[in-house]
């Protein structure tokens, strides 16, 4: 069971929150929606990165706060690298 | 050819003390190139080559193993089969693997344990009752098996449910698949292994993909441990990695990798005839040749390669398993595990072409693979023999992503199996 | 009392003056307090205990712990049977039952054991081979199969116990209670650390209670570890848990234990059975000791086959030796021990096997002055005896070890025990996902790196380091260590110390112990003692190709039973080694799973069975409901009052009776279940344009809008009226099921993507209780309570909100309409719920005025076509499918799902669409779920072009009415399609999705 430390609550266990998927996925603007076409809106909507190492992630404190926040944790070894809040950039992380 | 596998050959090898039985498939170097190269010596990598090989003529095909054949998700899983899907498209995608099923054994002259011992649904809300007789009147006009049975019934099939109305979600109805069971996912994996070899396919253990040589767009063969291995077309069938393949050749998915837990009791002489399924308590449960309980519910949340998952999972899916049953209470977990399955935004695979020419993928199987594993093979040496979707796997491209033609099985499957 | 025949003199931790009463296959033997289940068998002879899975070969007693393969017995009847229970971990209580099993009709005469004589034919993996005949064979076949598999029998009544579930945290975590994590945890609790230490055991010491003469601090073992007991439970930050075992290491330094409360007293006991721990642990010491290895030699299971430092325990701990005459083979110097205290409590120990070449070691020399005979470079070739042994051969080692030479010595005995070397407990390492490694010099896998995040350290035996002293040392140090991680740093003791072990010498390899005959052509040398695994299977895997660990163990079950491999992995892989004439590590090594022993799985389940399974949330009306005899319907997790029958009335009659007061006078239903969410900011209204299909920013305060809400894959995914309170405060209503979904979904869009847009959202969904009073009487019955407000249409129209008080409470009423009839909704606190709905009640009665639940209220909305998001839609529906393109805002800029209508498959005029269907046999009530056909065939596979998604009888329209999906059902307007379903076809028209032109408008 992951430890996640909400940046509002601290430490607390996995089964408080609840997972968002990819973080930093800005969504299309109107004018952008507007010229862009339907495989680039699929991508927006449907495609990720999955990637086996660091994942730049959300999650929510659903059973506390109720904030979202980023994640950056390790896929395979499921070591959080960084907590970091909701509108903060990915951190550049060194290469593991 | 290969040794016949039958009772004659045991008791004649049993006389020789078993001195005489051959490798069941060889350890080959890898040739320079291929005409097909199948990325995953999984249940449904393995298929895919020896639907090449037999019913295509391509036997110049090598399979690449990270590891050793059938150790990923074919070897994870819960052995259930079943077609009983809702929508068109995976209802005749899921029946014709299960009608391949049916004839397995004796195609592989490997035994798979295919046990048609019926696969119930159980209902527990008036809307549970709803999408059941939804779902069970179109399988059934899609030419498939399935029937609703009363409490009364399931009471007579399965002595030790509770069927009483005092449950907190009282059992209301099933459907019932007859056709519908479990096979031995290894011996899948091994069977097809065995016939692919015999026909010439190379499966290479312990080589893996490290990169992709694309030239001009178009794929010309692999790098891997053991070198670069040429090949003329290549399919991707690596489950929970298909992410990574993907991002090797240069292209993205609409998949995430999630961590699928599963566990099973200590053998116990036979107490529980039927797969039994609940997607409102989920959780579902079969019982193993062997006597083992086999559980498994839904996946962990969050994107994992770890092969593990989070603890909760598997306390909920025992709170729901001795609620059903209550007299599974006194039994024990005897060993827990998790596998890393690729999850589609509708929870329905991937089959067909990629970005890159003559590079295919077959992904996105999501918690349902294993029932699939000979009809994806089938479907899949097809679409790469003729470099065009075999009638099945067509509305399974990666195109649907783009047009919205989703086939959406969420509400169809409604839990992990 | 009947005498213990095995029992020694004097010694051993068992009371003696406490005789207690047990019964084995309904056969009553005593032992003595503080005997487990094994060493009362042993005690009175008992050697013949259990048959195998495969070959129901007669089994005994193999070990002393939690590794025993053989010894699984059936405890309790009735519901509190329990299969499979190790016996070694069975503590006795006076009245236990016990009974062997996989044996019919008797443990002594099994007919399973013909599968023994059949052995040749049924080696490993043979039923890949066979069996296919004919093509529906299988099923036949197997059952014969499955009979003949499982081990013990289960209960199929309702386990009687309760279990409990506890969260811990902690600064070190020790696992086990022998010398090391003892002496690990006095050190970190005289830190002041917080301290948890975990033993699974009935009481702490470990290795020390089966010592004989060790001292430590120059005092007799047990009065250190009564020392330390002591002063454990004198300090305030320390937990023991006893009879715990931890059997998962899970992500960021989580630990699950099962601590078994009551399993030593039995079914009198009280309170619950047993207790699942979740510790967090800042720091983990694994202190988790090793297990002996056995040997592999020809007939190594027969009964009287046990480990040597299981007879070790037997002998010192529990007062009974496992036979009279012992013979002992051994690859190491540790097995001396063990003869040295046999022959201390006056057994016959006949001869020392040595595979090695003149031992002189310490405990070999010590054995030579007691007498022990010594048979060096030598190995037993032949265990004879069936239920027990009886004798065994012993011959001279050729110098590879692969063979023997010379005539056999014959040795009678009724025991055999075996060392191979030691393989430490890395199973908890190994969870965390870290890797072991080989050590050579053990010849056994040791911890390697740990994981990153996963702090823990394994000690002392556990990583391969034997002996007291440096069992106490390292665990001192560790102890110390990890507490002064954490600020802990004032350690007050030294560590404790003892003599220094006697000089030893190395093990020597002899992975298949050689008899006269090839492996696999005579005798059989078993691996895997539970599932029959012998080493000419491991032979036989490699032979065909099955050469990856994980294959080897697949394919021969070998390491799958419940024992988990713990005696014959190490032994398996080495032997595949051998084979492939690579190292071992090379072969691979196999991944521990959790548990490290089989856990109940009452105990994960914990409390939170029946209606503690899931919360069941009722509303404040709940009991008027319950008076008035109303049946409840599940949705999602609350009760709704489905119908309200009067006696006699069948549900039909109740349901058409409601339907028709209500469309005819009034009606009266508890809508509290609706979601409702309170929406205040600034911005509330640029968000609501955001997250609805349709426009927002002009609807003027007091008044109520319609809207569907969509995914940004363009799909309903709820819909609801929200009204505006006041310029920047908004009332929302969600479906019953999808509150908490939509919360959760405004609060992801707003904390996410437009994080400086000011709007706050509080779910009120308990907040308010709601009554819909519907009818074309509900205004006259308002009239009666209301106060403060003009309710006629023109002062209070259609979609506006007034505030007011009813029956002298505080109530806000919508006038929205779910029924199509005049309706209005009156929200209430919840707690004068009941207070208002008696007096509407009491208003009502002279209009008849009809409660009515769940399923009149889907009647009534489908007479008027109101679709219900999850019924008529399940995540494949756009707004335009529904029939709502006027929903959609054109003029709108942008809103959640706009593109994704865009797309050139949902943008399709053919989709599926709402309709209605009319039956040919108007008193024809089709299924929900029906499938729609144009062509009907013979038989199917036909082909369907959309399913029914809502059916009832109206008793308004006179008919039964029914709304569907159908592919370009817009377009088909009247056409007669087909729903064939069980065995039948009904004949419908397509029609609008509305039946009741004629009814009071909604408006009304």
């Amino acid at each position: 069971m992951l430890l996640i430390s909400c940046p509002y609550c601290g430490p607390r266990d996995e089964h408080e929150f609840a997972y968002g998927h990819e973080a930093h996925i800005a969504r299309p603007t109107l004018e952008q929606q507007q010229t862009m076409s339907d495989a680039e809106w699929a991508d927006y909507l449907f495609m990720r990165k999955n990637p086996k190492g660091v994942h730049f992630e959300r999650w929510v404190h659903s059973r506390g706060c109720r904030q979202w926040f980023n994640v950056a944790r390790h896929t395979v070894t499921h070591e959080i690298v960084k907590v970091y809040k909701m509108g903060e950039p990915a951190p550049k992380l060194e290469q593991k | 050819m290969k040794q016949n596998y039958s009772i004659f050959s045991l008791v004649r090898n049993a006389l020789s003390y078993h001195q005489g039985w051959q490798e069941a498939w060889r350890s080959p170097a890898p040739k320079p190139e291929y005409d097909v190269i199948i990325i995953g010596g999984g249940g449904h990598g393995l298929a895919t080559a020896y639907y090449l090989a037999k019913e295509h003529g391509i036997t110049n095909v090598a399979v690449v193993e990270k590891g050793w054949i059938g150790g990923g998700n074919t070897g994870r899983n819960t052995t259930i089969v079943r077609s009983n899907y809702l929508w068109d498209e995976s209802a005749h995608l899921y029946e014709h693997s299960l009608k391949l099923f049916e004839g397995l054994s004796q195609d592989l002259n490997y035994n798979v344990m295919f046990s048609q011992r019926g696969l119930m649904n159980l209902a527990h809300t008036q809307h549970d009752m709803q999408a059941l007789r939804r779902r069970v009147y179109a399988i059934q006009l899609n030419g498939i098996d399935s029937e609703i049975l009363t409490p009364e019934q399931i009471k007579e099939m399965v002595p030790i449910l509770d069927c009483s109305s005092k449950a907190r979600y009282p059992i209301m109805g099933a459907s019932l698949q007859r056709r519908g069971g479990v096979a031995r996912h290894d011996a899948v994996a091994w069977g097809f292994a065995r016939k692919a070899d015999e026909r010439g396919v190379d499966i290479l253990q312990n080589t893996e993909v490290t990169g992709f040589k694309i030239v001009g767009g178009v794929v010309k063969g692999v790098e891997t441990t053991r070198g670069f291995i040429g090949g003329k077309k290549v399919g991707i069938v690596v489950a929970g990695h298909s992410g990574v393949m993907a991002g090797l050749a240069g292209f993205r998915l609409p998949v995430e990798s999630h961590p699928l837990q599963a566990l099973v009791s200590e053998p116990i002489k036979p107490i529980l005839n039927t797969v039994v399924m609940s997607p409102q308590v989920h959780v579902y449960v079969s019982q193993s040749d062997k006597g083992e309980l086999v559980l498994g519910a839904g996946i962990d949340a969050y994107t994992s390669y770890a092969q593990v998952g989070s603890p909760f999972i598997i306390e909920n899916q025992l709170n729901a398993l001795t609620d059903l049953f209550p007299c599974f209470g006194r039994l024990r977990m005897l060993r827990q595990w998790g596998g890393i399955v690729d999850t589609c935004p509708d929870a329905s695979p991937i089959i067909g072409k990629t970005p890159v020419e003559n590079l295919f993928i077959n992904c996105g199987w999501g918690t349902g693979g294993f029932k699939a594993t000979p009809g994806s093979g089938n479907v899949f040496a097809h679409t790469i023999a003729r470099g065009e979707p075999h009638q099945l796997a067509q509305p399974f491209a990666l195109e649907r992503f783009t047009t919205g033609y989703l086939i959406d099985e969420h509400g169809a499957a409604g839990v992990a199996h | 009392m009947s005498a213990q025949k095995n029992r020694v003199a004097t010694g051993g931790r068992i009371d003696r003056s406490k005789p207690v009463r047990f019964s084995f296959d309904g056969k009553t033997y005593y032992g003595y307090q503080g005997d487990n289940l094994a060493s009362a068998l042993l005690a009175n002879g008992v050697t013949l205990v259990g048959r195998s899975f495969k070959y129901h070969r007669p089994r005994g007693i193999v070990t002393a712990g939690p590794e025993e393969p053989n010894a699984l017995v059936e405890i309790g009847t009735g519901a509190y049977r329990e299969p499979n229970t190790r016996a070694p971990q069975v503590e006795l209580y006076d009245g236990l039952v016990t009974q062997s099993q996989n044996r019919w009709p008797s443990l002594d005469f099994d007919i399973g054991a013909v599968n023994s004589v059949m052995s040749r034919f049924i080696p490993s993996g043979f039923y890949y081979k066979t069996f296919k005949w004919p093509k529906d064979g299988w099923l036949f076949y197997e059952k014969f199969i499955r009979r003949a598999a499982g081990l013990g029998t289960g209960s199929t009544e309702t386990d009687p116990d309760r279990y409990d579930k506890v969260y811990g945290h902690c600064d070190v975590m020790v696992v086990g209670g022998g010398p090391a994590g003892l002496a690990a945890a006095l050190a970190a609790g005289r830190a002041g650390a917080r301290v948890v230490l975990a033993d699974e055991q009935s009481e702490l010491g470990g290795s020390l209670l089966s010592e004989r003469d060790r001292t430590i601090d120059g005092k007799p073992v047990n009065e250190w570890v009564e020392a330390a007991k002591a002063e454990l439970a004198g300090m305030p930050e320390v937990r023991v848990l006893t009879r715990t075992t931890a059997f998962a290491y899970l992500d960021a330094n989580m630990l699950s234990l099962v601590e078994r409360l009551t399993d030593h007293i039995g079914p009198t006991a009280t309170g619950p059975r047993q207790r699942l721990w979740r510790i967090r642990a800042k720091e983990v010491i694994l202190a988790t000791g090793a297990i002996e290895r056995p040997l592999v030699y020809s007939d190594n299971d027969r009964p009287g086959c046990m480990l040597a430092s299981a007879a070790r325990i037997y002998v010192n701990r529990y007062g009974t030796t496992p036979g009279q005459r012992v013979v002992i083979m051994t690859n190491n110097d540790t097995a001396y021990q063990t003869a040295l205290d046999l022959t201390a409590a006056g057994v016959s120990v006949a001869a020392v096997v040595d595979l090695r070449a003149n031992p002189t070691g310490g405990l070999p020399q010590a054995a030579r002055a007691k007498g022990i005979e010594i048979i060096d470079n030598s190995a037993i070739t032949q265990v004879k005896g069936n239920k027990q042994v009886r004798e065994v051969e012993v011959q001279s080692l050729t110098s590879d070890a692969t063979g023997v030479v010379g005539s056999a010595r014959h040795i009678y005995c009724d025991t055999v025990l075996s060392s191979g070397g030691w393989q430490p407990t890395v199973h908890l390492h190994s969870q965390t996902r870290a890797k072991v490694v080989w050590d050579d010099g053990i010849q056994a896998f040791i911890p390697g790196p740990i994981m990153p995040g996963q702090n823990n350290r394994s000690i002392s035996s556990a990583r391969g380091v034997f002996g007291l002293d440096a069992a106490l040392k390292e665990g001192h140090q560790a102890g110390a260590e990890a507490a002064a991680k954490f600020g802990f740093s004032n350690v007050t003791g030294n560590a404790p110390s003892a003599e220094a072990e006697p000089e030893s010498q190395p093990l020597r390899s002899v992975w298949i112990v050689p008899s006269n005959v090839p492996v696999g052509q005579g005798g059989k040398h078993f691996v895997d003692y539970q599932n029959d695994v012998t080493a000419g299977d491991v032979k036989l895997a490699h032979r065909e190709g099955y050469l990856s660990v994980e294959h080897l163990k697949r394919y021969t079950t070998m390491g799958m039973a419940t024992d988990q491999g713990k005696t014959s992995n190490v032994n398996a892989l080495a032997i595949m080694a051998g084979l492939k004439n690579v190292s071992i590590p090379e072969v691979g090594t196999t991944t521990f799973r959790p548990p490290y022993t089989p856990v109940t799985f009452g105990v994960f389940a914990g409390p939170d069975k029946g209606d503690y399974l899931d919360p069941i949330r009722k509303t404040a009306l709940h009991s008027w409901h319950t008076d008035h005899g109303a049946p409840f319907e599940c949705v999602g997790q609350w009760h709704r009052a489905w119908y309200y029958p009067k006696s006699g009335e069948s549900m039909h009659d109740a349901v058409n009776r409601e339907v028709k007061a209500t469309r005819d006078s009034v009606g009266i239903f508890d809508a509290s279940t609706l979601g409702k969410i309170d929406i205040q900011g600034p911005d509330a209204a640029w968000f609501l344009n955001m997250v609805y299909t349709n426009a927002w920013t002009k609807l003027e305060p007091g008044k109520c809008r319609y809207g569907f809400m969509c995914g940004e894959d363009g799909m309903v995914f709820d819909d609801g009226v929200t009204s505006r309170i006041s310029e920047n405060h908004f009332h929302m209503t969600t479906t019953t099921g999808g509150a908490p979904r939509v919360l959760s979904w405004l609060e992801e869009w707003h904390q996410c993507e437009w994080p400086d847009k000011q709007v706050y959202f509080t779910s009120v969904t308990e907040q308010w209780a709601v009554i819909a009073l519907n009818g074309p009487n509900a205004r006259k019955v308002l009239e009666k309570v209301v106060e403060g407000i003009d309710i006629s249409e023109e002062a209070f129209p259609f979609m506006t909100w007034r505030d007011c008080k009813v029956a002298g409470v505080k109530t806000r009423i919508f006038r929205i309409s779910f029924t199509g009839a005049l309706s209005f909704e009156l929200n209430i606190p919840p707690s004068y719920a009941l207070q208002v709905w008696r007096a509407l009640m009491d208003a009502g009665e002279e209009f008849n005025i009809t409660p009515y639940g769940t399923e009149a209220m889907h009647v009534l909305r489908a007479e008027k076509g109101f679709v219900i998001v999850g019924q008529e839609t399940d995540g494949t529906m756009t707004p335009q499918d529904l029939g709502f393109e006027w929903i959609i805002g054109k003029a709108k800029p942008d809103f959640i799902g706009r593109r994704s209508h865009l797309r050139s498959d949902t943008k399709r005029t053919d989709r599926k669409h709402l309709v209605g269907l009319l039956t040919e046999n108007p008193t024809e009530v089709l299924p929900e779920g029906a499938q729609v056909v144009e062509h009907v065939k013979d038989k199917p596979p036909m082909t369907m072009i959309g399913h029914v998604t809502s059916s009832y009888w109206s008793p308004n329209a006179g008919r039964s009415i029914a709304m569907a999906v159908i592919k370009d059902g817009r377009n088909r307007m009247g056409q007669t399609v087909y729903l064939p379903y069980e065995g039948k076809v009904v004949a419908a028209k397509i029609s609008k999705p509305t039946f009741l032109e004629d009814g009071a408008p909604a408006n009304g």
